[in-house]
């Protein structure tokens, strides 16, 4: 295997401690596009991120520029919010950001607001990550004593506030509209679109809500322009995006590459390969909703937009699930039905009821009383889920089903007629059925 | 009957005037109640909060019961909450709970006869390349195993 390495373009300096203060950030270039930024013209700016082609860190890939340009063309006010709810199951990279480089987010957030006229962001973070929360908000301190945030922020004439907010534990609170319910004092249900956020967002105000890692990225492409950028990845998927590699791979971790890096290179190079004696059989490469790839499909892909799609998976906030010949499918199949079951919001019949199906039938067939028509029963349940919610976790949920079903259809017939799992020496120790509510 | 502090009290309206609008003080003041509820939260903590905000309870209480991390019954004093999801399980998640619910002799989000520990499952809580993990209030104890989670249980104090 050839000698794969990172580029380190956003964590460049990840690895000094001090990158987290704001002396040590501003040592290392933090706040100098800020000035320069607040001394272009907003629309600037805002052409910048779209020539730099840069797309949805957080999991939709939906071009940034493009989304601001949503905006409506007047003074009415307007609300970032950053989306730091991190809860794909997978990944882990916007915690590692904040808590290393709390500064980093703030700049690019400032530098957004600047673009899109905002006078006030909110960070939702999500509940469980104190250490993320404790950093901003020291962060977002300093950065006010240092006038960086306030009043007239350099002297611009600009004025922006900036807070934190902390969620509660729900993985549906990382969808967008789920989001801003939740941010408004209300549970976390998401909203019919249209109105996009974009018009009617937070308390019914024009609302941007953008991932931690996107945000960020603003900062750079200000600093070295949109061509710079662009350098990195492909035409459609431009940039270095952060990959959170779990599993089981030897050295997991989250690594910094350009997009349309090799997957064999991220498994088997910077993941270090298996553990003696075992290798590779599947591959969830965007966190848990994405469809699952084979071992030989995992060996031909591409980390960007476009090889994923066309793989009929996706990219997906760039969380790398690997999983070895060791493991049952069925089983690791039942855990995400759990997940699903017990994150639907339970706003829509189809996902609050699917899941709750796909749960007990996935779970039925762990525990060794699978009937033969389960497996049907499994794909057509799922394919009812699809496309007919407000949101996606009731595609996401069916997603992951049709695909194990699907590719590692002999595993379930196996366990279906056998009452056991084909892989060899997989203990269980199923729970009964599945989880009701929280 | 449950009772704000006067220092909560005070954190809870200043909640109320932090945000946009009132009612996204509901979040917050959640937390602030649990925490001077011993950890859990219950129709008392409910109508208190309700009556210091002047948000209706029933708004109140379908937040409460929405969110994981507000808790719906006693807890031990250390909620040792172990990520059950996919990347932790690949990595002995269930092996992790099993012990830790053996060698405490309870039952999952069951409190210990001592009071000192409640064992619960949480969804991925993001430290899937320290699988496996708990969290144990605000601290996450990662790359674990069933031994080495043993012993930080009887490292606390």
């Amino acid at each position: 295997m050839a000698q794969a390495t990172e580029t380190k373009y956003l964590t460049e300096f990840y690895h000094l401690p001090e990158f987290k203060g704001l002396d040590g950030y501003k040592k290392n270039g933090g706040y100098k596009e800020l000035e320069k930024a607040l001394k272009m013209q907003p629309q600037a700016i805002i052409d910048e991120v779209k020539a730099s082609g840069l797309r949805g860190r957080g999991g939709a890939g939906f071009s940034t520029g493009m989304k601001w340009g949503f905006l409506p063309k007047n003074n009415e006010p307007r609300y970032l919010l950053c989306n730091a709810d991190e809860g794909e199951p997978g990944t882990f990279k916007d915690r590692m950001m904040m808590e290393k480089a709390p500064h980093q987010l703030i700049e690019g957030m400032i530098i957004s607001a600047f673009a899109i006229n905002s006078k006030k962001s909110y960070i939702y973070v999500r509940g469980e990550y104190d250490d993320s929360i404790n950093a901003l908000n020291a962060a977002i301190q300093e950065a006010y004593k240092a006038g960086y945030l306030g009043k007239n922020i350099l002297g611009s004439g600009f004025d922006h506030d900036m807070d934190v907010y902390r969620g509660a534990g729900a993985y549906i609170c990382g969808e967008e509209t789920g989001m801003i319910s939740s941010l408004e004092g209300l549970k976390g249900q998401p909203k019919l679109k249209p109105p996009f956020p974009a018009v009617q967002g937070y308390l019914r105000k024009p609302t941007i809500v953008n991932n931690v890692e996107t945000l960020a990225v603003v900062k750079y492409v200000i600093r070295d322009g949109a061509a710079h950028y662009r350098k990195f990845g492909t035409e459609k998927s431009a940039g270095t995006k952060l990959f959170s590699l779990s599993g089981n791979v030897v050295k997991p971790g989250n690594y910094e590459v350009p997009l349309a890096f090799p997957m064999k290179d991220m498994i088997y190079g910077l993941g270090g390969g298996f553990k003696a004696g075992r290798q590779l059989k599947a591959v969830i490469p965007g966190g848990s909703s994405a469809p699952v790839l084979t071992a030989e499909e995992a060996n031909r892909a591409t980390l960007d937009y476009e090889n994923l799609a066309q793989m009929g998976s996706m990219l997906g906030s760039g969380a790398i699930i690997v999983i070895d010949d060791s493991n049952c499918m069925v089983q690791c199949l039942a855990n995400l039905t759990h997940f699903y079951h017990h994150e639907s919001c339970g706003q829509c019949t189809p996902c609050r009821e699917g899941t709750g199906w796909l749960d007990k039938i996935v779970h039925s067939i762990l525990s060794g009383k699978g009937r033969p028509q389960d497996i049907e029963l499994l794909i057509k349940v799922a394919d009812n889920m699809k496309g007919k919610t407000i949101c996606a976790l009731s595609d996401a949920a069916a997603l992951p089903v049709l695909s194990f079903v699907t590719k590692f259809r002999d595993e379930f017939e196996y366990f279906v007629r056998e009452g056991k799992s084909k892989v060899k020496g997989t203990a269980f120790a199923p729970k009964g059925g599945a989880h009701v509510g929280h | 009957m449950f009772q704000l502090s006067e220092e909560g009290k005070q954190k809870v309206l200043a909640e109320l005037k932090r945000y946009e609008s009132r009612q996204s003080a509901v979040l917050p003041a959640l937390y602030i109640g649990q925490k001077e509820n011993k950890g859990h939260i219950t129709s008392e903590v409910i109508k208190e909060l309700s009556r210091v905000m002047d948000i209706p309870e029933s708004q109140i209480n379908e937040v409460f019961t929405f969110y994981t991390m507000y808790n719906k019954q006693k807890i031990g004093k250390y909620h040792v909450q172990v990520c059950r999801t996919l990347s932790c399980m690949l990595n002995g998640a269930e092996e992790l709970t099993a012990h830790l619910c053996k060698e405490l002799n309870v039952n999952l989000n069951e409190v210990t006869a001592d009071g000192r520990f409640t064992v619960s499952e949480a969804e991925c809580l993001g430290s899937c390349g320290t699988a496996p993990m708990m969290q144990i209030a605000d601290k996450y104890y990662e790359n674990l195993t069933p031994e080495s989670a043993m012993n930080i249980l009887r490292g606390m104090k």
